[in-house]
């Protein structure tokens, strides 16, 4: 089936600055349309003014270089609906926490408070030290238990 | 620069094109001015981690702005790069506060940037944006409801942010305190520029693109009332001091700035920015 090799491809594109997560699994996949020999590959920006997102696009493009059936492939991002961190799936939770990065936390308060659990020790015991890490998706925290400072990534709830 | 899919639709906006060009350049200039003086705090801020943060904000609001200059591309068929770079001054219709400089000194020679005049003009500015966008996600525009609410979720961030700030100056008193009473005195003098929205407000307003200037600046100050009244501020009356930048008024800020970004620009127009 073309539409497997195709989801296997896009599988294979990863975030470029997490090597293990790729962007399937970071839920940034919308839909794709197959109009032979042309494809279109639809993707919601995490963060708009993500330097990534180029990178995102060539390597997509790069991906279906050896499918003989697809001449024409087009990466469009759509603003709508708007990515959100819930659209991460399990495996990329699991990813994320084996790369060391803590995963967006599943529930914030109403007051915008979140907490996230340490991803090397699972201490709970977690301070906010920057929102703002060292790209736009991503916070960092320190863990009280093992003395540790660690990334971790944002919420982003439409609330 | 990253193509957004904007999904045009003539009939959404033949009414009044005017009002949604100049909507749309209101929005993209405004938060173009404002990322280039954020970026021009590059190593300069008050400590490392805020360095980090106001870069990583800084880095959002070009990306609004350029996402509010590929909108314009599909109703006036100029790429966005040109819209962002080639347009002479005139032209600009972004708020002037925006684009006072951020204090005496250039970032390359002996910079003397006033961090309280950047926290407040950045706090002030990101919630009248916040309301702006809560109008707009309930205009009759699509594609430009589609975008504040894209751009909503990342301004949460960037109010949170500058809310800090705002609230520990202030209630840290000493100099800091006496320092951001002076910035708030001078952002007030021109932040009715920001709610502005130019000759065309009445056709945006009729169109449903969004609420009346009024009613954006009520807004705000329902917003901000309870954080103020907390920090025992009393708030100076808004004025526009330094003239209507929706109107093509600007200062020697302005025309400076985009002397430099125009440099930069015609060095290598594909350079991503
Ligand atoms: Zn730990």
């Amino acid at each position: 089936m073309l539409e497997t090799k195709i989801l296997e491809a896009l599988q294979s594109v990863k975030d470029p600055e997490i090597s293990t997560v790729s962007i399937i699994e970071l839920g940034m996949l919308e839909k794709i349309e197959i109009d032979l020999p042309k494809l279109t590959v639809y993707l919601l920006p995490t963060f708009l003014g993500c330097p990534a997102l180029e990178i995102i696009k060539a390597n997509v493009c790069k991906a279906f270089e050896n499918f003989k059936d697809l001449t024409e492939v087009n990466v469009e991002f759509l603003l709508s609906p708007p990515w959100t961190s819930d659209r991460i799936t399990e495996n990329g939770r699991k990813q994320l926490l084996e790369f060391g990065i803590a995963p967006p936390p599943q529930f914030i308060t109403e007051t915008g408070e979140w907490q996230v659990d340490c991803p090397y020790c699972g201490s709970i015991y977690t301070t906010l030290e920057n929102l703002f890490g060292p790209t736009a998706c991503r916070s960092i925290l320190y863990c009280r238990s093992c003395k540790n400072p660690f990334e971790a990534m944002k919420p982003m709830a439409n609330l | 620069m990253t193509n957004t899919t904007n999904e045009i639709n003539p009939s959404d906006s033949k009414n009044s094109p005017n009002a949604l060009h100049e909507l749309l350049f209101q929005l993209a200039d405004d938060d173009f001015i404002l990322a280039y003086r954020g970026s021009e705090w590059l190593g300069l801020a008050p400590f490392i981690e805020e360095d980090v943060a106001f870069s990583s904000i800084s880095q959002d609001t070009m990306g609004h702005a350029t996402m509010f200059y590929q909108l314009l591309e599909g109703v006036v068929a100029i790429n966005a790069n040109d819209l962002a770079h080639s347009r002479p001054l005139t032209e600009r219709r972004n708020a002037i506060l925006l684009e006072k400089v951020n204090g005496p000194g250039h970032y390359l020679v002996e910079p003397r940037y006033d961090w309280a005049f950047t926290v407040v003009r950045n706090y002030f500015y990101v919630t009248a944006k916040k309301v702006k966008m809560d109008a707009l996600k309930k205009g009759s525009y699509k594609p430009l409801a589609e975008a504040a609410v894209k751009v909503n979720l990342e301004l949460y961030y960037h109010i949170l942010h500058w809310k800090t700030w705002f609230t520990q100056l202030l209630k840290a008193g000493g100099e800091a305190r006496t320092r951001m009473i002076a910035a708030i005195e001078k952002v007030a003098e021109d932040m009715d520029g920001v709610f502005n929205l130019g000759l065309c407000e009445k056709e945006m307003v009729e169109s449903g693109f969004i609420e009346s200037e009024h009613s954006l600046k009520q807004q705000w100050l329902r917003l901000m009332n309870p954080i103020l009244d907390e920090l025992k501020v009393t708030l100076p009356p808004f004025a526009m001091k330094s003239g209507n930048g929706r109107a093509g008024e600007h200062t020697k800020d302005l025309e400076d700035a985009l002397s430099t970004l125009k440099e930069v620009y015609e060095l290598d127009p594909s350079a991503i920015w």
